[in-house]
């Protein structure tokens, strides 16, 4: 483990991003205590610029507070991050173990299956479905899983592809362990790396996709996310640059963290890559 | 505002007073002949054929094309267009319209009394809903000489007038249209008119040009020597259009609200939010009166004074419309300034709640309602929020959903809506466009009617009463009554009179005279050098 940080360690970009994904963390944590009350209260004139009547971040066009809404909204983005990219992985995961794991026409059946979704165009595909099961926080995250599974599936699937083959494995089938326990046991963790990366990077897309679909208007109505401070200031950008710009920043900063993160796991999970990486650097 | 039978009659006197008003609005400045007046139309409208079609866009662009017997002043009165004069008989059955001489359609062919009949009783009739309701009313259509029509009434039916503006009635061409299917017909696609402005060309999705018409019934009249509608789908794009010059006139929702406070700024520009007194929309907040406790009259009132209407018009409208105070809008006839729903008071509001026995649970939320935000664009999902943040103050917890144009109207037809917001159009009189959404015997599963489902005898009364009176004394009496009735009983939370802004490069003159705006003839609209 110590070995592990080391590593992280020596890619200064993946501590920076480290570092901003924590803060977003603590911002959504401590949000109802920094700003308590509803994010969507109207709490000073409409059309504060920033610093003014007190607001931080200025307020939008119904004088709600935009520092608020960011804290708040941090909660949002980070929870339909982490549950879609749960249940991206619950689905991905099993499929592309069955598909590596038994070969023939299961795996046949499962990538034609997982071909037919990597053929829609993930972001039309959300929105479809957002759009037939009505926007909601629930429909949200499971559209955003929907899209997101099939590459998990495919890295899984070339994984378990490689590694049924080795020894170690025989040796637990000449043992007698039953197949449920192989894969969990024995191939799942050495699989664990690449998941572990990607999974960081589907956070990222998560929270874009979760960001547009708000932006869109498809988003929970009931809900304050970064994507609806977005959407609902864009009209008025010529007249309060502020109520577009934060939330802004804000998805720019989590997002770019969170790709600094998964650059800085897969240097530490695969050693090699990294000398060779730094070695060209 | 009340017009009396005599007032009605008057009116054909009082018509040179209305041309000095225009003459004023000029600013004393001549008119001068020449000139293109560039515009936008938004959405692009399927046909310029009134009647075939009445959507928004339709109307303003062939307004300039066709012309009704009359239009009407921004207080209601009726002005002449292709009617000379008119008489009423003292039982209010029978109207006698005198045609103008020497009227023409572009395509050469006098315009007579039976263009006039064929318009009313057959291709109205047959082609517009809103119509047919009304001229069913008529017993006979008769024309006694070329130049006069004779209407006799099966009832007294006062608001009567008001169908014989060019957006409820234009006048079409009897030969281009007798005996085919009008919907269809050649002439659809190249409507032919009698007013300033004939169609020339309309390349889709790029421009519609109408072109002066050189044998118009008005000797020297129109000005202008063309009009373009440019048709540009996106609303940024329209707004710096008008700021860069390229058009000179937009309308209805071409502007969005939020880029009105910054073009009023413009010194060359002018934005006026008259010209809609015809039709007057209201917006409301629809309640649907089988949801409980909105059966509670209690429970709608407390919505009602927990609302801020200021704000709204003010912050979310930036100022384009006006609080509502009551169900009939102000520049509708019949409205009565004395009937007046409770304002702002959240206190009040809170202790009504209590009184309905809705007492506040730990997190001080007394029940909850869904909301079926109106998809019109953004303004109205700021309007949603703005109410949900609203009743939140008083404990009502308000649950907002999202839908689509075509779900809403069938939600809202089919009654599956807590609460929602809607606008209608009241058409000049209560009798037209406003008892519909509130008389029990109009509870249809159609988007418009009383889909609300409030049902109160006396006001059911009242409407009929006010419909059926030939006076229009009787009739302020009774829409008097049920205004008052409909203010203590708040069925629908009644939150604004709409307008849209009409903004316009001060150099075009004469751009709003009547009641109807930018939906007239445009005939007396010029540009200064």
């Amino acid at each position: 483990m110590r070995d592990f940080w080391r590593r992280f360690r020596r890619n200064k970009g993946a501590v920076v991003g480290l570092v901003i994904l924590l803060l977003v963390v603590l911002l959504a944590a401590t949000a109802p205590w920094l700003f308590p009350g509803s994010p969507w209260d109207m709490a000073g004139a409409p059309f504060s610029p920033p610093g003014e009547m007190g607001m931080l971040l200025g307020t939008d066009s119904l004088g709600r507070d935009v520092a608020a809404g960011i804290a708040h909204g941090a909660r949002i983005s980070l929870l339909v991050g982490a549950v879609s990219t749960a249940a991206a992985l619950l689905v991905g995961v099993t499929l592309g173990a069955v598909a590596g794991y038994l070969g023939g026409i299961a795996d046949d059946a499962v990538m034609r299956f997982t071909e037919f979704f990597q053929t829609i165009p993930s972001f039309v595909l959300a929105i479809l479905l957002v759009a037939i099961f009505t926007p909601s926080i629930g429909s949200v995250v499971f559209a955003i899983a929907i899209v997101s599974w099939p590459p998990v599936a495919r890295v899984v699937r070339a994984e378990f592809l490689s590694l049924r083959g080795r020894e170690f494995v025989q040796a637990a089938e000449v043992l007698g362990k039953s197949r449920l326990s192989i894969v969990l046991t024995d191939i799942l963790p050495n699989a664990l790396s690449p998941i572990v990366v990607l999974s960081s990077l589907m956070v990222a897309s998560a929270i874009l996709l979760e960001s547009a679909l708000s932006f869109l208007g498809l988003g929970d109505p009931n809900l304050m996310t970064w994507g609806f401070l977005i959407g609902s200031g864009r009209s008025v950008i010529r007249l309060a640059w502020w109520m577009s710009v934060f939330p802004g920043i804000a998805i720019f900063l989590t997002v770019l963290a969170l790709n600094l993160v998964g650059e800085g796991l897969s240097d530490a999970l695969n050693p090699r890559l990294a000398r060779q990486r730094g070695g060209a650097a | 505002m009340t017009v009396s039978r005599r007032g009605l009659l008057a009116a054909t006197a009082a018509a040179p007073a209305l041309m000095r008003v225009q003459d004023a609005l000029a600013q004393g400045i001549a008119p001068r002949r020449g000139g293109t007046l560039t515009s936008i139309l938004s959405p692009e409208p399927p046909v310029l054929q009134i009647g075939v079609n009445n959507q928004g866009p339709t109307l303003v662009a062939a307004g300039k094309i066709f012309q009704g017997l009359l239009t009407f002043s921004p207080t209601l009165e009726p002005i002449p267009v292709l009617a000379k004069s008119w008489t009423i008989s003292p039982d209010g059955k029978e109207y006698v319209f005198k045609l103008q001489e020497g009227v023409k359609f572009h395509d050469g062919h006098p315009m007579t009394a039976d263009d006039v009949i064929f318009s009313i009783m057959k291709f109205h009739m047959e082609v517009a809903p809103r119509a047919r309701a009304i001229f069913a009313l008529i017993d006979k259509a008769e024309a006694p000489d070329p130049l006069t029509v004779r209407l006799t009434l099966k009832q007294p039916f006062q608001p009567f007038l008001l169908m014989f503006d060019n957006s409820a009635c234009a006048i079409v061409p009897k030969h281009l249209f007798d005996g085919q299917d009008y919907r269809t017909a050649p002439a659809v696609q190249r409507p032919v008119g009698t007013g300033p402005f004939r169609f020339a060309e309309w390349q889709r999705g790029n421009f519609i040009r109408l072109e002066r018409f050189a044998d118009y019934w008005k000797s020297g009249q129109p000005y202008l020597d063309a009009i373009i509608y440019r048709i540009v789908p996106d609303s940024q794009s329209r707004r710096l259009a008008l700021e860069t010059g390229q058009v000179l006139l937009t309308q209805g929702s071409d502007i969005e609200p939020f880029d009105v406070p910054a073009l009023r700024g413009r010194p060359n520009l002018e934005v006026s939010t008259k010209g809609w007194e015809y039709f007057s929309p209201l917006a409301w907040i629809e309640l649907n009166h089988r949801v409980k406790p909105l059966d509670d009259v209690r429970v709608r009132q407390a919505i009602s004074m927990a609302i801020d209407r200021n704000f709204i018009t003010q912050r979310l409208w930036f100022g384009v419309g006006k609080p509502a105070t009551n169900p009939i809008a102000s520049t509708t006839r019949f409205h009565d300034a004395s009937a007046k729903i409770a304002g702002l008071d959240v206190k009040a509001a809170a202790a009504l709640l209590d009184a309905a026995g809705l007492k506040p649970n730990a997190q001080g939320v007394r029940f909850t309602l869904k909301h079926l935000t109106l998809p019109y664009g953004e303004v109205w999902s700021r309007l949603a929020e703005y109410l949900k943040q609203s009743l939140r103050q008083v404990g009502i917890a308000l649950e907002l959903e999202s839908t689509d144009a075509g779900s809403w109207a069938r939600r809202v037809g089919a009654w599956e809506y807590d609460t929602t917001i809607n606008f209608v159009y009241q058409f000049g009189d209560p009798t037209l466009g406003v008892e519909r959404t509130y008389v029990s015997t109009n509870i249809q599963k159609v988007t418009f009617t009383n889909t609300g489902g409030y049902s109160n005898p006396k006001v059911d009364e009242l409407f009929a009463t006010a419909r059926n009176a030939a006076d229009a004394k009787d009739r302020q009496v009774a829409f008097s009554a049920v205004q008052k009735i409909l203010c203590e009983e708040v069925p629908q939370i009644w939150l604004m009179e709409m307008a849209f802004p009409t903004i316009h490069d001060k150099k075009a003159r004469n751009v709003i005279t009547t009641g109807l705006g930018v939906h007239a003839s445009f005939d007396d609209v010029f540009l200064t050098a």
